[in-house]
């Protein structure tokens, strides 16, 4: 069995959905492990030791367990405590903590960083404890790590792939659906690596806009 | 929590632990000698090695591992490659993750100050010497923490071959969630074994880091 290519435009329609949603899980677990992992940060190092330990323990056994394992967990382990959350939702719930326990770390050592008169300086002048967090600290401290907080979203374009196995319908679900019907893994396949190239091309470029403005407010 | 059945269905999954192993190093051998070849393409001379080491890196970064050793797998018998599941996750896996190594050595090569290869090349070593005697002896050195990284990932990588149907770990969860439907028995018992031997690497990877620590 050869290959022929010639199957694949008559599936363009399909491809291009699963695109949009490949994109749409993205942005939304994104969003997520975006502000999960500021407050993540900010739980794990201000915290009370009631929600300090738990917070731990939760980032130790995310971040040393496969992607894979914990969206079969939140998918299965959702349904059985009765909350039966659709594919998709349930796929960028375990996108979005997985990530946001990564951004939390480089978020908790960049706040570490901070200088420390900037936090002295915010309280002399009256703000609270919590103000002189929200305002002057997260703000300094995030800015400085969106590079390396954008690295993690384009693993996430990537690892979006798996959410597939969960049976949400996306890039790599549509092509599935496409061979099902044509038989032709390789050219489907390929055409899937190609789009998903194609957004990461996409990702990067406006990963690379976002930090020279943030450069440039500097 | 349900204990008894932890204790009834562990045996498996230590069988399966096992596979995941010997996913983890095979699939690091095959990184890291991808890793070397596509580090020493990129820094080659020739703009045809250097364009071929580019391709590799940009093309398996910028695409999912998993659709990656969906094509090996699934359209591999359609241009005449036959692989059992097994060979198709070591390779598929090793390969993607050899593009990342790539970077990884090629960073540590080059952080290593200019002025040591200069000098050695004005003493009359060739360009392979200098590599060999001076530059790679301290990019090495630099290279063990950032592989670390890459293996790390790679181990928890290795679940993607679940996907294939390969029985290991990931795989073996997934059917006992199935089957018994205790999916937090079922993950902390995989997860244990997981941490367990990304634990023991890391541990090995820091006593080599500070093993070749010259201070």
């Amino acid at each position: 069995m050869g290959l022929d290519f010639s199957v694949v435009p008559s599936y363009f329609g399909v491809l291009l959905q699963g695109m949009g949603w490949t994109i749409a899980i993205t942005i939304g677990a994104g969003l997520l492990s975006f502000f999960g992992g500021i407050i993540f940060a900010v739980a794990a190092l201000y915290g009370h030791w009631v929600i300090r330990l738990p917070m731990r323990l939760f980032a130790w056994l995310f971040m040393g367990t496969p992607l894979l394992l914990q969206l079969f967990l939140i998918y299965f382990g959702l349904i059985q405590v009765g909350i039966d959350l659709p594919a998709f939702v349930a796929g960028v719930i375990g996108l979005g903590l997985h990530f946001a326990v990564y951004n939390s770390e480089l978020i908790q050592a960049s706040i570490l960083a901070v200088d420390k008169g900037q936090y002295e300086g915010a309280r002399t002048l009256g703000l609270s404890r919590g103000q002189t967090v929200r305002r002057i600290i997260i703000p300094q401290a995030v800015r400085a790590v969106i590079p390396p907080m954008g690295n993690n979203m384009i693993a996430l374009l990537k690892d979006s792939a798996l959410v597939s196995v969960i049976g949400v319908m996306e890039l790599t679900l549509a092509a599935q659906q496409a061979i099902s019907r044509t038989y032709r893994p390789f050219e489907f396949y390929l055409a899937a690596a190609f789009c998903y190239y194609f957004i990461n091309l996409a990702l990067e470029a406006g990963l690379r806009r976002v930090e020279r403005r943030i450069a440039a407010s500097r | 929590m349900d204990f008894d059945l932890i204790l009834r269905v562990y045996p498996f999954f230590l069988e399966a632990a096992v596979v995941t192993i010997q996913l983890s190093i095979l699939t690091t051998i095959l990184g890291l000698t991808c890793g070397a070849l596509g580090a020493a393409a990129r820094m080659s001379r020739s703009v045809i090695l250097r364009t071929i080491g580019a391709t590799y890196v940009s093309l398996f970064r910028g695409t999912p591992a998993l659709i990656q050793l969906f094509i090996l797998y699934f359209g591999g018998p359609q241009i005449g490659i036959q692989l059992d599941a097994f060979d198709a996750g070591v390779i598929g896996l090793g390969v993607n993750i050899g593009a990342y190594m790539t970077e990884t050595m090629r960073g540590a090569i080059q952080s290593v100050d200019k002025g040591q290869a200069e000098a050695a090349r004005t003493l009359g070593m060739s360009r392979w010497e200098t590599m060999r005697k001076v530059v790679l002896p301290q990019a090495m050195r630099m290279m063990i923490r950032p592989l670390g990284v890459n293996i790390n990932a790679l181990i928890k990588g290795t679940a993607l071959v679940a996907a294939i149907s390969v029985i290991e770990l990931t795989y073996t969860a997934q059917r006992y969630i199935g089957s018994t439907y205790k999916p937090f028995e079922m993950f902390l018992l995989s997860g244990a074994l997981y941490m367990i031997i990304i634990y023991v690497v890391g541990q090995g990877i820091a006593w080599l880091d500070r093993k070749a620590r010259i201070v």
